[in-house]
């Protein structure tokens, strides 16, 4: 369709780290005006050619063009300036400083004298959001809007820096239904403006929508480029993973169905409540039970599940195991009673590095494993055995330090450090966020196992498909307060985000943050 | 990234480095002992390495607990004037015998470092800021005490345990020696040693992992204040009087130094008590030098904070990966 | 089934007293030092007679002025989430150069230790900066190193200066009966707030202050933004030696002991934040200002050992970082 010459080119790209090929010979390239999607596992080399294409890492060997020149930059600044602006899954702006010096920060409007106006700031920063209908106060500081605002916040950003390629990194994964329109609608807008728009992305619907072509990596090397339209979205996913269609078929979904649940509640979440946060949250679990828990982003998920688990500070409420109260705000007493935990952000909350393997599976249970305060080598390391083996936990040994492993048996380390206390409840925030196909359909079989064999789960995902499927109740909470909930075959997408939108207008999440 | 390759590593800067980053404190020590043999007059002689352990053995003790609070990510900016407390209290209390004169200054010191450790751990502040406050008003604090005099100590018991010799070898040099194995016990071997090391390599985990974290971070920083008082005990009584102008001045330096030398990072997560070891040896023997050399004490100073930095400097790649 | 729960007219209400407190809080933490000094000038001219006169409202003033133009790099730094605790050593070795040279050209005086204490400050940035090692350390050996360096140069002896009217006219001067390190001081604080809040550097610094990931995601010349502060920082330091020496007709190795103490209490005394992305020019002029009376008060009532003061700055210190502390976790910054 389109015979220009390509705005950005990578040609026979290599990248090395100590140990690791993270690129091998991989060439890409990009029209002006089109939108092109960069899929591939964690661990295939999306991310690593994205750094080196804006200037993060060097690569070392193979070329970058850009616009038709071959360009070497130094730092993520220089590939700014020259035109290549990037959106980054988290949201990489600054919270304490309003929207207009965030959308304006290094290219600041001057006065005559030199000095900053900031007048014309806030004025310009207001027609740049407007324009893409963005409402928000321009001097108001940026963590006091919702998630999604500040995402398009950043869009404005990149976009009004005149560039001419433009990346995003999983833009979505902040953004509501109607914001995830408003970004198609300003890459649609850009592609008219011959921009070119690389989107990498793990939802696969996203990319069917928007983008035209697709290039598909896998362990560094490059497997498949062209158009989107020839492959269906099976036969992309076999590719991604390298893997039969056939087979791709048979895994695909068997996540949820067939659950026995016990009848009395395992766990009883009643009235809790910590201002500005949450407002009278209460819900009962069963033993075999996934119940879900679903909102928009601001709604409360997460900081149901951490005051559950006594990582939230309360105003008031109660938890109840097993008909006993559990005292709150004590992630120790939590723990003893039964409950486990697994925190959305593994990198920030989950892995501590610097530590192996064997010490971080073992990390909470080491009041078990220990007598007189000395840690019992011998019940320590048949633990780590017993679930290494369990979990399918790839590393060149126990002692491997956790950080060199990939995203996928990171999660399952965090998974092993909660099963082998053997909890009753366990609570899960975005358990398959950020791993590989692969390891996501493992993770799902693993949480249907441990269902069936009389655990009660608590389940947060952003992905409504994944809690439609995977949940025999699901719990919708909006600003802080349930709203509504979803049992048996009432449980759908349409009926959950209709139970999500109802009589909403405070969707920017003001008073209950997340 | 993380499918490493299997197969055979070839030498590269990055291994260069890190074996540097492990291991250079006993190339630093072996590179100075023989510097100091060949150029250094009496410098091999059982009478300087007498001198150089007894040197040693109060710096050894405060790097400890140096070492278990840099293991949480923090700083005790605090040693050496919880050292001069100390050797203010004890004059004070010697007259009810001296064990009761050494309790008292441990409570004391203990409950400084509870302190320190209650304002990082409840009130959230720096650890830097925290035991800044004690740096400057500790020192004042033991003057005021002593009334700005030196006490003179003459508890002939009290003397020994500074001046004694056990089989030809000093006291505060075997109380070293065993604290130095006591604590890589615990930090080896203990639950408490775990959680240190879990809270310094990723605080949020640790407290989501159910470990008592504000208990444990209360308590590196009273070990660190208890090991600071024991080692202004045994220099009060090596001094044979109580002086809080000079004892422990300075120690702070040496002390992180010795830490951070010996390969125990400031980022926290992983604590090395050999290394520490070394790194207090490097140090001594790097004053050593300079004192039987005749040099000025004030370009050991300097060289002392060179070596620092190059010493962070080359840590500074831990964790990146 | 589908289930609704009721909306809450009472948590509408309450969001807004939460409002109103957060603005309290605010305000407290912006404008409380300015209150606090108020307050304690208030009491002053009730306690001491001879406090509230011209003569000594401006020798307090003049006293504070060194301490003021170190706050004024200080404040740069601290919102930039460093530290710098060399500035102390910096100025004793201020004091000494200028006293050097001084006997070698009087102009020189003056330009010798600003550029010699700024190439330390460079150094400082550079390593902070470029290798990426952290403020307090780095600073500490600095502050370790420069002292080691004065004690070398100097010797402890005081280096006397005389016969320099021009250079000690700088120090101890009066135009309008206000001395002249009085009229730099305050240049300093206008240029440092004009940087600071009118400028594209001074907006590098607050965001590198509130996320540095971001910032150099951003595109903001992180290295370079850093260099520069810790470089401001020793000129300054260097600067204030120099007037302070030329005020004391010496230069004297062992001053600035704990002035890096006193330089941080006034900025985080002003409002700054010791966490670094907000911060005051006009607050820390109003901290140094409050330790100058405070300093007075105690010289005022004469018995105080420097013991005792030392204990008081560190004590002094622990409240106002908690009292930091406690105000910043109320508005949930």
């Amino acid at each position: 369709m389109n015979e220009q010459a390509p705005i950005l080119k990578a040609r026979e790209v290599t990248k090395r780290f100590p140990g690791v090929l993270a690129l091998d010979r991989v060439s890409f390239q990009l029209l002006p005006g089109e939108v092109h999607a960069l899929v591939g596992e964690n661990g295939a080399g999306k991310s690593t050619l994205i750094k080196v294409i804006t200037g993060v890492y060097a690569p070392d060997e193979g070329r970058v063009l850009f616009g038709g020149e071959e360009v070497s930059f130094a730092s993520p600044r220089d590939s700014q300036a020259a035109g290549i602006s990037t959106i980054y899954q988290e949201i990489n702006l600054i919270p304490m400083r309003s929207v207009a010096q965030n959308v304006f920060l290094g290219r600041e409007p001057r006065t005559r004298f030199g000095l900053l106006d900031s007048e014309r700031m806030n004025r310009e920063a207001a027609e740049i959001l407007g324009r893409y209908g963005i409402q928000a106060d321009v001097t108001a500081p940026l963590h006091s809007l919702g998630l999604g605002t500040q995402q398009m916040v950043a869009v404005a950003r990149a976009v009004s820096l005149d560039a001419r390629v433009v990346i995003m990194d999983e833009p979505t994964s902040s953004l509501e239904a109607r914001e995830v329109d408003t970004l198609f609608r300003v890459i649609r807008q850009l592609r008219d403006e011959n921009v070119g728009v690389v989107y990498v992305s793990h939802q696969l619907d996203e990319l069917y929508e928007i983008c035209e072509k697709v290039t598909v990596l896998r362990d560094g090397k490059l497997v498949h480029s062209g158009d989107l339209a020839e492959l269906s979205k099976l036969q992309l996913i076999a590719t991604m993973l390298g893997r039969e269609l056939a087979e791709v078929e048979r895994r695909a979904t068997g996540f949820g169905e067939n659950r026995e649940v016990g009848r009395e509640p395992v766990l009883r979440v009643r009235g809790l409540t910590r201002r500005h946060v949450l407002d009278g949250v209460s819900f009962d679990v069963r033993p075999g039970e996934v119940v879900g828990l679903a909102g928009l982003l601001g709604a409360g998920r997460s900081e149901t599940a951490k005051a559950i688990f006594g990582a939230q500070p309360l105003d008031s409420g109660e938890v109840q195991m097993a008909g006993k109260d559990v005292k709150t705000g004590s992630p120790p007493s939590a723990i003893k009673a039964g409950i486990a935990f697994l925190p959305e952000d593994r990198r920030s909350e989950g892995i501590i590095p610097g530590l192996s393997v064997r010490e971080n599976i073992v990390a909470a249970a080491m009041p078990r494993l220990s007598r007189v305060g000395l840690v019992s080598e011998k019940a320590q390391n048949e633990l780590v055995e017993r679930f290494m083996e369990r979990l399918g936990i790839k590393a060149s040994s126990p002692d491997q330090p956790v950080g060199e492993l990939s995203g996928g048996n990171q999660q399952k380390v965090m998974l092993a450090r909660w099963l082998c206390l053997d909890p009753k409840v366990l609570i899960l925030d975005e358990p398959t966020r950020g791993i590989d196909v692969g390891a996501k359909a493992e993770v799902q079989h693993l949480i249907d196992e441990l269902a069936e064999g009389g655990l009660g789960v608590i389940m947060i995902s952003s992905e409504l498909e994944e809690v439609v499927e995977g949940s025999d109740r699901v719990v919708v909470l909006r600003n802080g307060s349930v709203a509504g909930t979803l049992s048996g075959d009432d449980i759908s997408e349409e009926n959950l985000m209709e139970t999500l939108a109802e009589g909403g207008s405070s969707e920017n999440g003001e008073s209950a943050g997340e | 990234m993380s499918r490493a390759t299997t197969g055979t590593r070839s030498l590269d800067t990055g291994t260069i480095v890190g074996w540097t980053r492990d291991n250079g404190v006993y190339v630093a020590f072996a590179v100075l002992v023989l510097f100091n043999a060949i150029f250094t007059t009496n410098f091999a002689t059982t009478a300087t390495l007498f001198n150089l352990l007894i040197q040693v053995a109060p710096v050894l003790i405060v790097s400890l607990g140096m070492a278990l609070v840099i293991g949480t990510e923090g700083i005790d900016l605090s040693v050496g004037s919880v050292m001069a407390i100390a050797s203010a209290i004890v004059p004070l209390y010697i007259g009810y015998g001296w064990p009761v004169a050494v309790l008292i200054a441990l409570v004391v010191g203990t409950l400084a470092g509870a302190l320190n450790g209650s304002l990082v751990a409840f009130v959230g502040m720096q650890p830097i800021i925290a035991t800044l406050a004690l740096f400057v008003g500790g020192r004042g604090l033991a003057q005021v005490l002593v009334g700005g005099q030196l006490q003179i100590i003459s508890d002939p018991t009290f003397l020994a345990l500074g001046q004694a010799e056990v089989l030809g070898i000093p006291l505060p040099v075997i109380i070293a020696g065993v604290l130095t194995l006591i604590v890589g016990f615990v930090v080896r071997r203990t639950t408490f040693g775990r959680y240190v090391l879990a809270i310094g390599g990723n605080r949020a985990a640790s407290y989501l992992s159910g470990h008592p974290v504000r208990a444990v971070l209360v308590a590196v920083y009273a070990i660190s204040a208890a090991l600071a008082t024991v080692a202004g005990v045994l220099a009060t009584a090596r001094l044979s009087a109580g002086d809080p102008s000079t004892i422990g001045i300075l120690i702070e330096l040496d002390a992180i130094a010795a830490v951070v030398v010996g390969g125990t990072p400031l980022s926290g997560g992983k604590v090395s008590v050999v290394g520490t070891v070394m790194g207090a040896l490097v140090m001594a023997v790097i004053t050593a030098t300079f004192i039987m050399n005749d040099l000025p004490f004030t370009y050991a100073q300097i060289l002392k904070a060179v070596i620092i930095l190059l010493a962070v400097y080359i840590q500074r790649g831990r964790g990146s990966v | 089934m589908v289930a609704n729960s009721a909306g809450t007219a009472a948590e509408a209400a309450g969001s807004e007293k939460a409002g109103r407190s957060e603005r309290l809080f605010a305000l407290l933490q912006r404008h409380g030092a300015l209150a606090v000094l108020v307050l304690v000038l208030a009491v002053s001219a009730f306690a001491f007679e001879r406090f509230l006169t011209f003569r000594n409202l401006e020798n307090v003033v003049a006293q504070s002025s060194f301490l003021g133009l170190i706050a004024v790099g200080m404040t740069f730094v601290i919102v930039s989430k460093g530290i710098d605790l060399s500035v102390g050593s910096l100025l004793a070795l201020g004091g000494v150069l200028a006293a050097f040279s001084v006997q070698v050209a009087g102009a020189l005086a003056l330009i010798v230790p600003v550029l010699a204490c700024g190439a330390i400050g460079l150094l400082n940035g550079l390593l902070i900066a470029k290798a990426k090692m952290a403020p307090f350390i780095v600073t500490l050996a600095a502050l370790l190193g420069v002292r080691g360096l004065v004690l070398a140069i100097a010797g402890e002896r005081t280096i006397a200066i005389s016969d320099a009217p021009l250079f000690t006219w700088f120090g101890r001067g009066e135009i309008l009966r206000i001395d002249v390190p009085i009229f730099i001081m305050i240049l300093a604080f206008a240029v440092g707030a004009l940087i600071l809040n009118r400028t594209s550097y001074g907006q590098a610094i607050f965001a590198i202050g509130s996320s540095e990931d971001a910032a150099q995601l951003m595109g903001v010349p992180v290295d370079r933004t850093k260099i520069i502060a810790y470089t401001v920082s020793g000129a300054l330091a260097g600067l204030a030696g120099a007037l302070l020496a030329a005020r004391l007709s010496a230069g004297q190795p062992v001053v600035g002991a704990a002035w890096e103490l006193d330089a941080i209490a006034a900025v985080v005394v002003g409002g700054t934040l010791l966490t670094g992305g907000y911060g005051t020019m006009s607050g820390s002029l109003v901290g140094v200002l409050l330790l100058g009376v405070l300093q007075n008060l105690i010289n005022q009532i004469g018995t105080l050992s420097s013991y005792t003061q030392q204990m008081a700055s560190g004590a002094f210190l622990i409240i106002v970082v908690t009292i930091q502390i406690y105000l910043t976790r109320k508005r949930n910054l």
